[in-house]
């Protein structure tokens, strides 16, 4: 599938209907998503044929893009069953397989090493702090190949730090620095927040880390 | 819900230690085929819960899962095997009903083929 199209059939996905501040529900924009997905599947193979998890997948548009790129098995998590729903039609629209389930990122609890790649845009943590870090922390005890995530330029070092010193990964890289359009869904948002620039990251989880079946997050 | 999701879940309340499996509780299940991918099948043998996956295809009316696998790279190499361990693990779908933690009996539903595993304020 080339990029554009991949772009073209993303930019058909139903979003929030009706966002929830509290918990950051804005989409990952088609520009944004198909982009993600080709390269991480074009430069590092992370994709085709791999399990992928889509840790707070609202409407699904990153996981439906990995399905689009023929992962082999995919599930998306989030903790809001009304965006879980808009997903699961999404992914009937596009005739791609998605496995939901409505969990809260900071208790999940997987066995059995399943997942190759995790792929996220998760809460920036304005609303709830350290959101951001906690999926990030989970994402690197479940993922075994690589995790794909979007921070906030401005939160750069400590993506790094956290990501290294904390989760013990075995890399931390910015692939590229986006400008990301937060839609001005919410009154509270200060005119500068509108558009907001983003790293995309790609983080290698630990090698050889015991994959405890519990993941909570220190930072609770 | 596909039993290979099944098979990657286990109770998430704390201080739970056994679990998994879920037991199921079916009120509507259903069939759904899709593509037949042997390197997948092949790939994620090893990570499933082999009696876990017997058992849920079971309650899910699926009988035909060997109840163990003595030599597997035999039996991976069998297409009569792959054929049953690719339609227990992806064809078969709980629709309704619930899931249910071996050690506490607590209930987690399924609706519309979402588990739903968030947790009450005491179980965190
Ligand atoms: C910025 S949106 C991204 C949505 C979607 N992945 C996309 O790219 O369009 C963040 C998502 O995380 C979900 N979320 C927030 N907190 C969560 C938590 N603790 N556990 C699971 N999901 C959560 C929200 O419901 C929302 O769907």
């Amino acid at each position: 599938m080339k990029l554009k199209q991949l772009e073209g059939l993303l930019g058909n996905l139903e979003q929030f209907s009706c966002p929830k501040i509290e918990l950051e529900q804005y989409p990952t924009s088609a520009h944004i998503a198909s982009r993600m997905l080709f390269s991480a599947e074009k430069t590092f193979g992370d994709v085709t044929g791999k399990v992928v998890a889509d840790f707070g997948c609202g409407c699904g548009t990153l996981g439906i893009a990995a399905a689009l790129l023929d992962a082999d098995y995919i599930v998306g998590v989030d903790i809001d069953a009304q965006s879980l729903e808009t997903a699961s039609v999404n992914a009937e629209d596009m005739e791609v397989e998605l496995n939901l389930m409505q969990c809260d990122i900071n208790n999940l609890n997987w066995r059995g090493q399943f997942i190759d790649t995790a792929i996220m845009n998760p809460p920036f943590g304005t609303r709830k702090k350290g959101a951001d870090m906690n999926f990030l922390s989970v994402a690197l005890k479940v993922a075994t190949r690589a995790v794909y995530s979007l921070h906030k330029t401005s939160t750069r070092d400590h993506v790094k730090k956290m990501a290294l010193r904390d989760c013990d990964a075995t890399s931390a890289e910015v692939l590229c620095e986006l400008r990301f359009d937060v839609p001005q869904l919410y009154k509270f948002h200060k005119k500068k927040e509108v558009d907001i620039a983003v790293d995309l990251w790609r983080f290698v989880p630990p090698k050889d880390q015991e994959r405890v079946v519990k993941t909570f997050s220190p930072h609770q | 819900m596909r039993l290979l999701t099944h098979n990657m879940l286990s109770c998430n309340i704390k201080g739970v230690t056994n679990g998994f499996p879920l037991r199921i509780e079916v009120e509507k299940s259903m069939e759904k085929e899709v593509d037949f991918n042997i390197d997948f099948l092949k790939s994620i043998f090893s990570k499933v819960e082999w009696t876990a996956l017997v058992e849920a295809a079971r309650s899910l009316g699926y009988n035909d899962l060997p109840e163990e696998v003595v030599d597997s790279s035999t039996m991976l190499e069998s297409s009569d095997f792959l054929k049953k361990f690719h339609h227990a693990l992806l064809e078969l779908h709980l629709e309704e009903g619930a899931l249910i933690c071996p050690e506490t009996g607590r209930r987690f539903p399924v609706n519309k083929g979402i588990p739903n595993m968030l947790l009450h304020e005491d179980e965190v």
